[in-house]
């Protein structure tokens, strides 16, 4: 009972850790991204040039660092909990990311884009609310001989 | 168009390697000690697993598809429409991971996909 409440405990502050650091990272990539203009050239030299652009971007290098922290809280916490429970709860950041965009981006936020968002909160806790791990009894060793 | 190919490649190709990753680290084993120089082994314990690297690419490409799409379209627009991956991730952890996916997420994953719907029809 008790490594079960430390699992939760483990499992909720990692996803804390993903849920600020994700929506950080993407807001960021956005802001830099609008710095280096609308990428609508497919040629190869046409790309090359954007992505020298990317790369030299301060912004956009924040952006990876906090896309980083995220990405190893999430396979941190992929080593024990399902993916089909993480990614849900971790998607609380769907609703941050508008936030940050909001308020840092200064993104016009129609009142149907917020009511869309809130429906795929809903959806989020519908889904979270489940245990973190299921997939023990699907590994269990069935009754097939091999 | 092209904002239509960036979307399909972010969310299919960034849950499908989402999946991958989540595979090695089932064979990886549970994290218990969180040190700077644990945390190191695990991912270069993870980088000796096949499926790390696939999902690892599949990422890499999502990650330049969402930054062509964030060129074209405000956070608040792509972010969200990019959670139809709950959908993609629902069906994958059911077929590809043998999760079970029961059917209380199955109607978050409904919602989910309702307030895509609304996200898109917000663009114009």
């Amino acid at each position: 009972m008790k490594s079960q409440k430390l699992l939760r405990l483990k499992t909720f502050f990692l996803i804390l850790v993903i849920v600020l650091a994700g929506p950080l990272g993407n807001v960021l990539l956005g802001k830099g991204m609008k710095h280096v203009g609308r990428v609508t050239a497919w040629p190869p030299e046409a790309l090359f040039h954007v992505a020298l652009r990317i790369f030299s971007s301060g912004t956009i290098w924040l952006g990876v660092a906090s896309l980083i922290t995220f990405f190893v809280a999430y396979m941190l916490v992929l080593s024990w909990a399902d993916y089909s429970y993480v990614q849900p709860s971790s998607s609380f950041s769907y609703a941050v990311v508008a936030l940050l965009g909001y308020l840092l981006l200064g993104e016009a936020v129609s009142p149907l884009r917020w009511m869309g968002i809130a429906f795929i909160c809903t959806g989020v806790l519908v889904v979270g609310r489940t245990n973190p791990q299921t997939s023990h009894q699907g590994r269990e060793p069935s009754g097939e001989m091999g | 168009m092209r904002e239509f190919i960036l979307f399909v490649l972010i969310i299919v190709l960034g849950t499908s390697g989402e999946m991958c990753v989540s595979r090695t680290m089932k064979t990886v084993g549970e994290v218990k000690d969180f040190r700077p120089a644990a945390i190191a082994r695990v991912i270069l314990r993870a980088l000796r697993v096949g499926w790390m690297w696939i999902g690892v690419g599949m990422m890499a490409v999502a990650f330049f598809s969402l930054l062509g799409a964030l060129s074209l379209e405000n956070v608040s627009f792509v972010v969200p429409v990019s959670a139809l991956g709950y959908l993609v991730g629902a069906c994958g952890g059911k077929f590809f991971l043998g999760e079970r996916v029961t059917s209380q997420r199955w109607l978050g994953v409904f919602l989910v996909v309702i307030g895509v719907t609304l996200v898109m029809l917000s663009r114009r």
